[in-house]
C-alpha cells in the first residue's frame, strides 16, 4: 500500500520537500541539544518541564481523541462516518508518535530511556503512560492498516480487528487519562492537584482533536478532492460544541472552588496565570486571548446558522484549537510550576533552539500523516472510481 | 413496567444504604468514621530512620560554611545563573521555606533570618513514588532517599513531584563549573538530576554528614529518628520544632527549631 505514497503532484512534492527542510533544522537543533544539553532550552531548575512536555500533553488528547469517530462508527454503526473513521486514527498514529518524540528530545539522557521498559516500575505513572500510549500507537496502527487494506482489496477487514478496534475505545480514553494523572498526583503543586484534571482533559481533548479533524478533511476536499461527507463534519462539529462547553464548565469549577475556598495555594496558580501574581503575569494576556478565542468559538457553534457554513465553521475550530493549545500548552504545565514549592515567581520563555526542535517534532508528525492521508486518500478514492 | 422497576431500584438503594449503615457499626475497622484526622500516620518505628534537627536560632546570618562544605565534598558545580543552578543545600527566608505556616505577626527576628533547605529525606518519598526507573530510591535501612545517576534518564518527573525544590537538573556538563574536584565523591554528567543524599558516602565511614560537622555553632544534629535515646529525639522531645509542608503527608525527616 505504501507505493501509493510515491506518486504525487508537484503541490504534494513540494509539500514534502517544505517538511523535510523544516524537519531537517529541527534535527540539527536537536544535536546541539545533545552535544550541549538541555541548557539550550528555556527551562531551568524551577520550570523543570517547558514546551516539550506541553505539546506532548496537547496532542495525547489529539491522540485520544480519534475515539470521537472511531466509537460512533464501530459502536453504533453510524455509517456517516465511514470516510472520515480512517482520517482519525490515522491523525491518532502521527499524534501519538509525536508524543512520544516529545518525550525523547525532553529527557536529559535519551540513550538510558529505555530503562523505563527495563526496570518497570508501576507506582510512576510516567511507566503506566509510556505503557499505554505504545499500546494506543500498536492498536492504531493494527486497526486502520488491516481495515484500509481490506478496502483496497475489496474484500471485508479480518474478523479478528474487530476486538482490536473496541479495544481502542477505552484504550483512547485511558491515555488521556494517564497523562492527567501525571500531573494530578504530585503533592505541592496546587494547579494540577485537582480531582477534575482528567475530565478536563478528556473534554479538552474532545473539542480540540475533532476540531483538528474537521480542519484535515478542509484541506483535504480542497488539496485532493477528498470528501469526507457534510454528515459527518456536522456531526463532529457538534461533538465539538458539546465538548468545548464543557471544557470551560469544568475551568469554571476550577476557578469556583479555588477562589471561594480562598486558599492561598490553590488561588496562586489560577491568579499567577490569569491577573498576575506579586506584580509578575508573564502569561496573562496568552491566557485571557484563549479564555476570549475559545468562548468566541463556542459563541459561533452555538449558533446553527454559523456551524453549518463553512468558513465559520473553519474560523471557530482554528479558534477552539488555538485556546485549548494555550490553555493545556502554555497555561497548564507553566502555571503548575510557577510559584514554585518556594513561592517564588520564576519566568520561562522557549529559546530558539527549543522552538525549532518543536517545530522540528510537529513536522515529523506531519509528514507521517500526509503520507498516511495520501495512501488512505488513494485507497478511498479507487473506491469511489470504481463505483 | 416502568413503575416497578423505579420502585424496585428505589428499594434496592435503601437496602444497600441501611445495610452499610449497619455494618459501619458492627465492623468498627471498616466504618466510616475511622478515618485518621491527623497528616500523620500510624508511627513504624521500625528499623533506623537518619534524619535531623536544624536549630535556626544557633544558624549565623551570613554564614555558609555548612553550604560551602557540602557542595565541595560533592563536587557540586557553581553555576552563576538561576537557571542552570545545582545546589544541595541552601538558605532562604521564612515565607520561602515554610509556605503555608502563619505569616501574620510574625517577629522581626524571625522574619528577617534565613533558613536552611535541602531535601527532607521523607518517609514517604513523592518523589521516589514519581521516579520511572527507580533511579531515585529510599535506602530500607536507614530511610535515606538517594540516586543512582546511571539509571536516571533525565525526565525531571522527581522534580515535578518534590513539594520542597531540593532537586536540581544538570542542564550542562558540570565539571567546567567545579572549582577543586574532589576524587572521593562522583562528578555527573550533563542530563540527569542530583540532589541531597544525607552524605552517605561519609556515613559509611563512619564520619557525619559534612553539613552537620562543619557547622561552627553546632546547629545541626544528625542521627536515628526511630531510636527515643538518640540525640535528634531528645531535641524533639524538649523542643516545638517544624517540618516544611507537614501537611502533605510526606514526613519530612528534617526538622527546624524556630
Amino acid at each position: 500500500m505504501i507505493e501509493k505514497a510515491l506518486t504525487g503532484d508537484r503541490r504534494y512534492w513540494g509539500w514534502i520537500v517544505l517538511l523535510l527542510v523544516i524537519i531537517s533544522a529541527g534535527v540539527y537543533s536537536y544535536l546541539n541539544q545533545l552535544t550541549t544539553g538541555l541548557t539550550l532550552t528555556g527551562m531551568g531548575r524551577d520550570v523543570s518541564w517547558g514546551v516539550y512536555i506541553a505539546q506532548f500533553t496537547f496532542l495525547v488528547g489529539v491522540a485520544a481523541s480519534a475515539v470521537m469517530v472511531v466509537l460512533p462508527y464501530y459502536l453504533h454503526d453510524y455509517k456517516a462516518f465511514g470516510k472520515i473513521v480512517i482520517i482519525g486514527e490515522f491523525l491518532a498514529i502521527a499524534a501519538t508518535i509525536m508524543c512520544i518524540l516529545f518525550i525523547v528530545v525532553d529527557v536529559g539522557r535519551p540513550d538510558r530511556i529505555l530503562n523505563v521498559m527495563l526496570y518497570p516500575t508501576p507506582n510512576s505513572m510516567l511507566f503506566w503512560d509510556a505503557t499505554v500510549l505504545n499500546g494506543y500507537l500498536l492498536l492504531n496502527i493494527v486497526s486502520g492498516w488491516t481495515v484500509l487494506g481490506a478496502e483496497r482489496k475489496g474484500v471485508p477487514p479480518p474478523k479478528w480487528v474487530k476486538p482490536v478496534i473496541f479495544l481502542s475505545i477505552p484504550w483512547a480514553f485511558s491515555i488521556h487519562t494517564v497523562t492527567a494523572f501525571l500531573y494530578a498526583g504530585l503533592p505541592g503543586r496546587h494547579l494540577w492537584l485537582t480531582a477534575v484534571l482528567a475530565p478536563r482533559f478528556l473534554a479538552s481533548a474532545f473539542a480540540a482533536g475533532p476540531a483538528i479533524l474537521i480542519l484535515v478533511s478542509y484541506i483535504l476536499k480542497k488539496t485532493a478532492g477528498f470528501d469526507a461527507g457534510k454528515e459527518a463534519i456536522n456531526k463532529l462539529s457538534v461533538i465539538m460544541t458539546y465538548a468545548a462547553i464543557l471544557n470551560f464548565f469544568l475551568l469554571g469549577m476550577e476557578f469556583f472552588t479555588a477562589f471561594y475556598s480562598n486558599i492561598p495555594g490553590h488561588m496562586h496558580g489560577l491568579q499567577y496565570l490569569f491577573f498576575g501574581l506579586h506584580g509578575e503575569g508573564q502569561l496573562v494576556p496568552w491566557m485571557w486571548l484563549s479564555m476570549i478565542v475559545g468562548l468566541g468559538s463556542v459563541l459561533v457553534l452555538l449558533i446553527p446558522k454559523l456551524r453549518t457554513s463553512m468558513p465559520w465553521l473553519i474560523a471557530a475550530c482554528i479558534g477552539i484549537v488555538s485556546s485549548i493549545w494555550i490553555d493545556k500548552g502554555v497555561g497548564l504545565i507553566i502555571g503548575g510550576f510557577v510559584p514554585t514549592p518556594l513561592e517564588k515567581i520564576v519566568g520561562y520563555m522557549p529559546n530558539i533552539n527549543e522552538i525549532l526542535i518543536t517545530i522540528g517534532v510537529w513536522s515529523i508528525g506531519i509528514l507521517i500523516l500526509t503520507v498516511l492521508l495520501k495512501i488512505a486518500v488513494a485507497v478511498k478514492m479507487q473506491d469511489q472510481l470504481k463505483a | 413496567m416502568n413503575e416497578n422497576r423505579r420502585e424496585f431500584i428505589r428499594k434496592t438503594g435503601l437496602g444497600v444504604l441501611a445495610g452499610l449503615g449497619v455494618a459501619s457499626g458492627i465492623f468498627h475497622k471498616s466504618s466510616f468514621e475511622t478515618v485518621l484526622a491527623s497528616t500523620e500516620h500510624e508511627d513504624e518505628a521500625k528499623g533506623t530512620r537518619l534524619g535531623m534537627v536544624i536549630d535556626t536560632r544557633k544558624c549565623k546570618e551570613g554564614c555558609t560554611k555548612c553550604i560551602d562544605a557540602c557542595h565541595e565534598v560533592h563536587n557540586v558545580p557553581q553555576f552563576d545563573n538561576s537557571k542552570d543552578e545545582i545546589k544541595w543545600i541552601w538558605k532562604d527566608p521564612y515565607k520561602n521555606v515554610f509556605p503555608g505556616e502563619s505569616e501574620q505577626f510574625l517577629s522581626e527576628e524571625t522574619k528577617n533570618r534565613s533558613y536552611l533547605a535541602l531535601c527532607n529525606h521523607c518517609d514517604k518519598p513523592p518523589c521516589v513514588r514519581a521516579c520511572p526507573t527507580k533511579a531515585t530510591f529510599k535506602r530500607g535501612w536507614d530511610g535515606i532517599v538517594t540516586m543512582d545517576y546511571h539509571r536516571c534518564i533525565g525526565c525531571r518527573f522527581c522534580m515535578a513531584a518534590c513539594p520542597y525544590g531540593a532537586r536540581s537538573f544538570n542542564w550542562r556538563d558540570p565539571r567546567p563549573a567545579i572549582d577543586k574536584i574532589n576524587q572521593a565523591y562522583p562528578t555527573r554528567e550533563r542530563g540527569v538530576v542530583e540532589k541531597c543524599n544525607f552524605c552517605s558516602e561519609r556515613l559509611s565511614q563512619g564520619l557525619k554528614p559534612a553539613c552537620v560537622a562543619e557547622c561552627p555553632e553546632g546547629a545541626l544534629t544528625f542521627g536515628d529518628l526511630n531510636d527515643p535515646h538518640s540525640e535528634v529525639r531528645d531535641l524533639l522531645k524538649n523542643n516545638h520544632t517544624l517540618q516544611r509542608k507537614s501537611e502533605l503527608g510526606t514526613r519530612p525527616s528534617v526538622f527546624y527549631i524556630i
